[in-house]
């Protein structure tokens, strides 16, 4: 048995005249975080859904393990913990409830460590529909790893949260990849992705549009490095000339941005401008490509960097 | 054998837990069996003999009819069943516990009518006790498996409230709980047999009540259990984990086989 937890071949799932998803094939490494990014509709869901056994693949193979989800639905059970984007628990079942239906229904004990662990521990014999969207996600959580599953399937889980929740459940994701288990991680956060993701896959239109790295991914874009420079009398703004290796450049409010292909050639001419004509530096960030850019790049045809 | 328990348990606390279950499982039942016990047994003195199978009828109807189908929909339609099948909870359990927690509830709101009704109301008693459990578990399990095919094959809430009325407001009016359906216009009682109602009313008043029946009541008691078969299979058959994945050439219209042995007894039985 290869080191696949996931492994998806030439994947179609077609509704009605509308190929959802359109022949794609990955794989998910043992104890890797995986990314799965694109726009609304690329087909994100979908998949996520035909690996959790929820919906049948028009044609194609999907294996968890080595095992069809499809054909072999109850296998898959103590597999995957799967955290869904919708709610998925009845409004007035409590947490405490929740954790021991679940873990009676995959036979093991309950975990309220888990629980406490995710800050739920004053709300065990709170109902679902009243905790706040933050605990809902994290009972969720706790819910689908309580069962120790190899593979953890998340669907946009940090979607809605504040600062703090967010961070915390970057640190419950990070736990559970140091022991050992696989993650897939659908969001639409390309921050999220980029930190937490050891290697991404961009649905766009049922299709792989780019699968690789983080790093491999914004290497491969149009490498354009950004540079915000703010001055005192803003003197940039009235500079009609192009500074060198700079491809396109934009105002946003205080800001002259500049797009470079050689921010060690550009910066300077820049100092130099600002000095010939007297003006001072306020502030200047140099920012290499983020997943974001590259990812605009893909799904949006008509985005360049700064568009 | 823990996760079935575990599940009936949850699914039991929620008839208690939630007010709208709360109110039909028992409030309601019980409030209305006050109010005709105050009102019908003077009003009308052919009401008390019937009384306690017409109030438990009530409270069958309660639960079965306008209170188990609508968490069906609402779960499937909350994306619930699907968390729950990725969870590895059976179509089994789901299409069961509801259908053991109608037991449970409207035994007790049953034993509460049947010990007072006799002492406050001056109600009729079963003359054949093993006969009257009999014929309220055969009830329950035919009432309880229609309202889990009305859930699994409503679309959407305002089908069970359709498809439910079609059952419940009948079975008021013509289903022997206020007049014996033998008082009824022929063509009435014809309509009358299509009911469960007048299949359990007749079937307690003939063999746990030492009354007459309107017909032979051995023909209810196998009207109920084959329409309570048929609807209990029917629920397992036609059940849908999500609205999305409705499974290929499993057609809710199927649901209406269920009627078949009400049809049969509203064409063959004399009267």
């Amino acid at each position: 048995m290869q080191d696949d937890v996931v492994l998806v071949e030439d994947f179609r799932k077609v509704y009605g005249n509308i190929n959802a998803v359109d022949g794609i094939s990955f794989e998910v490494h043992r104890g890797e975080i995986f990314g799965l990014l694109g726009p609304n509709g690329a087909g994100k869901t979908t998949t996520l859904e035909s690996l959790e056994g929820l919906r049948q693949p028009t044609s194609g193979s999907l294996r968890i393990l080595g095992v069809d989800p499809t054909l072999q639905p109850q296998r898959l059970n103590n597999m995957i913990g799967v955290q869904l984007q919708a709610s998925g628990l009845p409004g007035s079942m409590t947490s405490k409830e929740a954790m021991e239906f679940f873990c009676a229904y995959h036979h093991v004990a309950p975990r309220p460590d888990l629980l406490v662990r995710l800050g739920l521990g004053e709300k065990l014999s709170s109902q679902y529909s009243t905790l706040s969207t933050g605990l809902q996600r994290r009972l969720s959580l706790a819910l689908a790893v309580a069962h120790d599953p190899p593979l953890v399937l998340l669907d946009e889980p940090t979607a809605g949260l504040d600062v703090g929740s967010r961070v915390e459940l970057h640190e419950v994701m990070k736990e559970l990849k140091a022991k050992g288990s696989t993650i897939i991680l659908a969001t639409h956060d390309m921050a999220e992705a980029e930190k937490m993701a050891d290697r991404v896959a961009i649905l766009l239109k049922g299709k792989i549009a780019a699968t690789g790295t983080p790093t491999q991914l914004t290497a491969a874009g149009s490498g354009l490095v950004k540079i915000s420079v703010s001055s005192e009398t803003g003197v940039l703004k009235s500079y009609t000339g192009v500074f060198p290796e700079v491809a396109q450049q934009l105002i946003k409010d205080e800001y002259l941005i500049y797009y470079s292909s050689d921010a060690g050639t550009t910066v300077p001419a820049i100092f130099d401008y600002l000095k010939a004509h007297g003006d001072h530096l306020v502030d200047l960030r140099v920012e290499r490509p983020s997943l974001e850019d590259r990812f605009l790049e893909i799904t949006q045809p008509d985005y360049s960097n700064g568009g | 054998m823990t996760a079935f328990f575990h599940h009936f348990l949850y699914d039991f606390r929620i008839g208690l837990r939630e007010k709208s279950l709360l109110m039909l499982n028992y409030l309601f039942p019980l409030g209305f069996y006050a109010l005709m016990g105050l009102l019908m047994t003077g009003l009308n003195p052919t009401f008390a003999p019937t009384m306690i199978p017409s109030m438990i009828l009530v409270a069958v109807m309660a639960n079965t009819m306008l209170g188990l189908p609508n968490p069906i929909v609402e779960s499937r339609e909350a994306g619930i069943f699907r968390s729950f099948k990725i969870n590895g909870v059976p179509a089994g359990s789901i299409v069961t516990i509801p259908v053991l927690s109608s037991f449970v509830h409207i035994l007790l709101v049953s034993a509460i009518i049947t010990i007072t009704a006799v002492p406050f109301f001056k109600a009729g008693m079963p003359a054949h006790w093993g006969w009257f459990v009999l014929i309220l578990l055969l009830t329950i399990f035919a009432f309880a498996s229609i309202g889990m095919l009305i859930g699994v094959v409503s679309p959407n809430s305002r089908s069970i409230v359709l498809f439910s009325q079609l059952i419940f407001l009948p079975s008021m009016l013509l289903g022997g709980l206020m007049i014996p359906s033998s008082m009824l216009p022929p063509a009435l009682y014809r309509v009358s047999l299509l009911l469960p109602t007048v299949h359990s009313m007749n079937a307690w008043m003939g063999l746990a009540f030492d009354m007459t029946p309107v017909f032979n009541p051995v023909w209810s008691v196998l009207i109920l259990l084959s329409s309570g078969v048929l609807a209990f299979a029917f629920s397992i058959y036609l059940f849908n984990w999500d609205n999305k994945n409705r499974l290929k050439g499993r057609n809710p219209l199927l649901a209406l086989i269920t009627w078949i042995p009400f049809v049969l007894g509203a064409i063959f039985i004399p009267g």
